[in-house]
């Protein structure tokens, strides 16, 4: 596989549908949103610079580097992206990256596609676009202060991303919050450090050669200082809402149980053929050797269509 | 371009290879949509969805062994919801004897292997989607389905150039790996420390980025001289044939088939 960074792609599966298509929504908002924005700073240019972007970005989380015992770290690029750029381009090179993983490399789902977009583009860029101004603002725009705040984005894009993943997965009803919350959350602290580190570097080779894409002013890049508030924001929600939902898991669990109406739903059709569940087990265990025996004979079936298309493909050539 | 072996698409001759993307993409989709939002524990209808999948992939010629094999490489991820083998309710499947006794679940067990189960169909029918179409051809059920002319332009952007920008970095690996030594005696510390390595990393990261975007700038000088004014133009869409029409209601049948099922079953 291309690339393996931490696991953070939710593969399909993980989500209720419910919560998959609210974070679809999210998805496509933002990225019409920064479709627009980008196209208004870079016109016709968009196009080539945001696909080559991508493909760096695509390509730079194949940089690894070993840390001990056969593991090694990782660029995910959300928050390198975000300061180079600007956070609506890199949601845009984002989407691009983290959408070309799941249709061609199935890391992620289809639909789980707009979770994954949510998480690693939109709260990866704004989170980090938000640290990072706040800490270089703070810092002053000497050296330390760039790599400081690029380290601290770096790191707090990796963990709440993460943190992210997790409320999903427990309003999915897939986990439970108490538990994948703090796992989550600790793996993911040790990750955010190689991916700090990662970004420091890149920010110092580019502070050297390139200064003035390091530290040009934000509204260049698009942003403002809503933007700053607003990632900020998010960062501290999640950081806070997290330990909340994990101490109190029957805020999510209540989310997962109105998620689950389709299983719910089942109820009154339960009702409606009472006979066909009453006698229980033995029934479902019947209705699954018959469903099995089935799928034998379709799978049987394509097998045969093929064999004789293949013959029939043949015959014309001899 | 070396790196040509990372695209998934394997040409075929089959049937599935030749249907249009668009209907393919849809199909992939809808198939995964009704996995799930099937309920916990049917397994008879994850039998049949299974028989569906597998038919699948016998028709795209795509070979049965080489698909399933790729299909649980992302299966790990299951571990997130390792958690409900604990809490998920009574009564107790059976006692983990580590330390003072684990209880597995029996509901929590149920809900496991039915997460695991649809994530891996899921995945089936994805593989075969992305090895079964080739890139164009994906770029094209993109813009039927009305995703923005500028996205997908984007999109077939990158997946040019990540040919390029991914032997670049390649390229900077094997230089880093010449110049790093190796130590034939095992438990010999070798190299900087950790820190100092994930910043050669990083600088390696930082340069790939310069390059990047001087080779964006060249791109659009490139494409500026043979006419190109932000405007993305493309051929009209083919008609896709009567029989895939057919091909794709009478998929889309079984699978609301599947799904009416699944709501009285």
């Amino acid at each position: 596989m291309l690339s393996k960074p931490a696991e953070m792609h939710i593969p399909d599966g993980f989500l209720s549908v419910g919560v998959s298509i609210a974070l679809w929504i999210v998805a496509l908002i933002f990225i019409a949103i920064s479709l627009r924005k980008v196209n208004q700073t870079l016109g016709e240019r968009q196009v080539p610079l945001m696909g080559v972007l991508a493909a760096c970005i695509f390509a730079g989380q194949m940089l690894n580097f070993t840390v001990a015992g056969g593991t090694s770290g990782h660029l995910m690029g959300a928050a390198l992206a975000t300061i180079l750029i600007g956070p609506w381009a890199s949601i845009l090179v984002m989407t691009c990256v983290v959408g070309a993983q799941a249709l061609l490399f199935q890391d992620g789902g289809l639909l789980a596609l707009g979770g994954n977009i949510v998480n690693m583009g939109i709260i990866g860029s704004f989170v980090s676009y938000g640290i990072f101004t706040v800490i270089k603002r703070l810092a002053g725009e000497r050296r330390v202060g760039v790599f400081l705040s690029g380290f601290t984005a770096g790191w707090t894009s990796i963990v709440v991303a993460a943190l992210a993943v997790a409320l999903q997965l427990a309003a999915s009803g897939t986990t439970t919050a108490n538990i994948a919350v703090p796992t989550m959350g600790v793996v993911h602290m040790l990750i955010g450090i190689g991916e700090g580190l990662i970004t420091v570097g890149a920010l110092s080779v580019v502070y050297a050669a390139r200064r003035d894409l390091v530290t040009g002013d934000a509204p260049a890049k698009g942003g403002n200082r809503g933007l700053v508030i607003g990632g900020v924001l998010i960062a501290v929600l999640l950081a806070v809402a997290s330990p909340l939902a994990s101490a109190f898991p029957d805020g999510l669990e209540w989310v997962a149980e109105q998620q689950g109406f389709l299983d719910k739903a089942q109820g009154p059709a339960f009702e409606l053929f009472p006979d066909y569940v009453v006698p229980g087990i033995q029934n479902e265990a019947l209705a699954t050797i018959a469903a099995g025996l089935l799928g034998m004979l379709i799978v049987l079936g394509a097998a045969s269509a093929l064999a004789w298309s293949r013959r029939k493909r043949a015959t014309p050539s001899v | 371009m070396h790196l040509h072996y990372l695209d998934p698409y394997q040409p075929r001759d089959s049937v599935v290879h030749a249907l249009d993307a668009r209907i393919k993409l849809s199909l992939a989709v809808a198939f995964i949509l009704v996995v799930a939002l099937m309920p916990m524990g049917a397994w008879a209808l994850y039998a049949l969805l299974l028989a569906l999948s597998l038919s699948v992939i016998v028709l795209s010629e795509l070979g049965v062994g080489p698909v399933l094999k790729r299909s649980v490489l992302a299966l790990p991820f299951v571990l997130a919801a390792a958690p409900l083998l604990i809490t998920g309710g009574l009564p107790t499947l059976v006692t983990l004897p580590i330390g003072g006794g684990i209880p597995i679940s029996a509901p929590g067990a149920a809900r496991f292997a039915s997460i695991a189960i649809k994530s891996w169909l899921s995945l089936q029918m994805a593989i075969v989607l992305a090895s079964a179409t080739s890139f164009p051809q994906l770029l094209l059920a993109m813009r039927a389905l009305r995703v923005p002319k500028l996205f997908v332009a984007t999109f077939g952007l990158m997946w040019r150039y990540l040919f390029v920008l991914a032997d670049e970095t390649q390229r900077m690996l094997r230089a880093r790996a010449a110049r790093s030594g190796v130590s034939g005696e095992p438990g010999r510390k070798v190299g900087g420390s950790v820190i100092w390595r994930a910043r050669v990393a990083g600088a390696m990261a930082g340069s790939l980025f310069l390059r990047a975007i001087e080779r964006g700038d060249r791109i659009y000088l490139a494409m500026a001289s043979r006419g190109y004014d932000g405007e993305i133009r493309s051929f009209p869409m083919p008609v896709i044939p009567r029989a895939q029409w057919v091909v794709l209601f009478a998929a889309f049948f079984v699978l609301a088939l599947l799904l009416g099922l699944s709501l009285v079953f």
